[in-house]
């Protein structure tokens, strides 16, 4: 594609790249926290489900300096992490995880819904017959909110792709490092007669936004039409 | 056997029973809202209660005070829901082989002889949402049966279907009574279904057991015929097709002697179950003459219980078995009827219902 110069291309790859993990990393601890919201009854269940909104509710701005407290080298999960040979700060993989805490809100909330519409009787019929719970988590619940899942991944990458507040405060706006689609949008922005280039990486964001869409929705019917045998 | 022993406080329940269940179906009979849910629940281990033991063939499933309370999946006790349960995004094949994935013995029941038994088989390859009420019951059975449980669970299987899918499900669940020889707790508030089934019955009311015992001197019984209902009580007993005669009528050899049927009520040799209601029973001192009622059964007045003015229950023997009758004080008192009366009971071919005989 010839009409991509060589950083914009990179700004898409990395933005994939980002938002991919993003997804990727949020998605066990999101069906783990969705289901203990949906499910069960314990001490503290408001405070957790007010701390797994907070990203949503807190300015983005405000998330990535709490990340960047913690996650800096000589943060307290920073320090940690650096020792074990990881760094987080001001690389594609602090992105990730901005993007990924910005976007697990939206995450929890599809497969929290998708879990209360499974009707909890379907698993105790299931223990009757020898399932235990992650048995009949497995083979009941987890089939029938697989659209709920892929809803929640969805949303969850594109507001990963789209993330901006808490990327550019943690990992600032570095060229191939950081530097996701939105932020390569700003950047040129910022630089008078770059219209033309913000203009295309703009077309770049809206195209890759309504695939993505497309793709959910097409793979949303197909997984609904086999759960209800019509395929 | 079955041996439950609970006690457990609801908002709306309190709930104290106890009693031990022989082979064969026990019904846990009551008005809803008595805590017969409650009971089975607690039995599958879906529900923990306050207090109890529960042993099922000798294997102890809860035992608070010893502070076991194995969970559903350990159980193994087949549980068939009122609403069947079906998991919607699997064929009927993989529902009814859903329990097996679990079950590590050899001994499971056979497929092919469920599927047949139960009329399953042009059913397979479907999806639940595909099935009518009766079929998704008749699923939910078999998938009970093949997980190869030691007993089964019925919570009022057949309520939310109409009287035509009933009458088509009963066989099949007298069969499995019958020739599975699964012990069988089946809650019911329909005195026709448990009439027809149960080999015992645990009569509760509130939390508590009214009377438990063998099916037929529970329901003959004058004392809890008024907690059966006063439009439902009635006995049952047993009998045995002897022929189809030239006029439409069955005759049905009983303990008091031949009763007349007006309808086909199955093959000559047939073993059956007839349930007479109490308000159908007429007593009368002499052998009537000139009555157009078929059936006169000689019998022995064995109790008279008031059960509130204007009217009596009287439990009648004849023979091995029992009849229950519900009659006026008045008619009581003219026809100076005492316990140990040697009398008549008239049956009316034609009130005998058909889904009372079975």
């Amino acid at each position: 594609m010839s009409w991509l110069s060589p950083s914009d291309w990179q700004a898409v790859v990395l933005s994939l790249k980002v938002a991919g993990w993003a997804t990727l990393l949020s998605l066990p601890p999101g069906l783990f926290v969705a289901y203990a919201l949906a499910r069960w009854r314990f001490p503290g269940r408001s405070l957790v489900n007010g701390l797994v909104h907070l990203p949503l509710i807190l300015p983005p701005v405000v998330t990535g300096y709490l990340l960047l407290i913690g996650f800096a080298p000589n943060g307290i999960i920073g320090a940690a992490l650096a020792r074990i040979g990881i760094t987080v700060a001001f690389s594609w993989r602090g992105a990730a995880l901005a993007a990924g805490i910005m976007a697990f809100p939206l995450m929890v909330r599809a497969i929290r819904l998708a879990i209360e519409a499974v009707d909890p009787k379907l698993e105790q019929a299931a223990s009757t017959l020898g399932a235990s719970r992650i048995a009949s988590f497995a083979t009941i619940t987890l089939p029938l909110i697989l659209p709920g899942i892929l809803a929640g991944s969805i949303t969850a990458f594109a507001k990963a792709m789209g993330e901006f507040g808490a990327t550019i405060t943690f990992v600032s706006n570095i060229p191939g490092q950081t530097q996701t689609l939105p932020l390569a949008i700003y950047s040129q922005l910022q630089v008078p007669g770059r219209e033309a280039e913000a203009a295309r990486l703009v077309v770049i964001s809206v195209t890759l936004a309504l695939g993505a869409l497309l793709v959910s929705e097409w793979l949303a019917r197909r997984i609904a039409a086999r759960i209800a045998g019509q395929s | 056997m079955l041996e439950i022993s609970l006690s457990h406080r609801l908002p709306a329940l309190d709930l104290d029973v106890d009693f031990t269940a022989p082979e064969g179906v026990t019904a846990l009979f009551g008005p809803s809202g008595a805590g017969k849910t409650t009971v089975v629940n607690a039995v599958a281990g879906l529900l923990r209660p306050d207090r109890g033991r529960i042993v099922v063939n000798g294997e102890v499933l809860l035992d608070t005070e010893a502070g076991i309370c194995l969970p559903p999946h350990k159980r193994r006790i087949g549980y068939v829901f009122q609403d069947a349960r079906l998991f919607p995004h699997l064929s009927v094949k993989s529902n009814l082989l859903y329990g097996q994935r679990f079950n590590s013995s050899k001994t499971a029941p056979e497929f092919d002889r469920i599927i047949e038994m139960l009329g399953l088989g042009a059913l397979l390859d479907r999806r639940p949402a595909a099935l009518s009420g009766g079929e998704k019951s008749r699923v939910a059975l078999g998938r009970a049966i093949l997980s190869n449980p030691r007993m089964l669970l019925m919570d009022e299987p057949l309520a939310a279907l109409d009287a035509a899918r009933k009458a088509e499900i009963l066989p099949y669940i007298e069969r499995l009574r019958d020739e599975v020889k699964l012990p069988i707790l089946y809650v019911s508030h329909a005195p026709a279904e448990v009439a027809r089934l149960a080999t015992s019955i645990a009569l509760i009311e509130t939390g508590r057991l009214r009377g438990f015992g063998p099916a037929r001197e529970i329901l003959s019984d004058p004392t809890l015929a008024p907690a059966l209902g006063q439009r439902e009580a009635g006995a049952v007993i047993s009998g045995r097709v002897q022929e189809q005669e030239d006029d439409g009528l069955t005759r049905i050899e009983t303990a008091g002697g031949p009763v007349l049927l007006p309808y086909p009520a199955g093959q000559p040799g047939q073993s059956l179950r007839l349930r007479i209601h109490a308000g159908d029973v007429t007593l009368a001192v002499g052998r009537p003459e000139g009555l157009s009622a078929l059936n006169i059964l000689p019998v022995t007045v064995a109790e008279l219980r008031p059960a509130g003015p204007p009217s009596v229950y009287a439990r009648l023997k004849m023979g091995d078995e029992h009849l229950l009758a519900r009659l006026t004080t008045r008619s009581v008192e003219a026809l100076g009827l005492t316990e140990g009366m040697v009398c008549h009971a008239i049956i009316k071919a034609m009130s005998v219902a058909s889904e009372d005989v079975g």
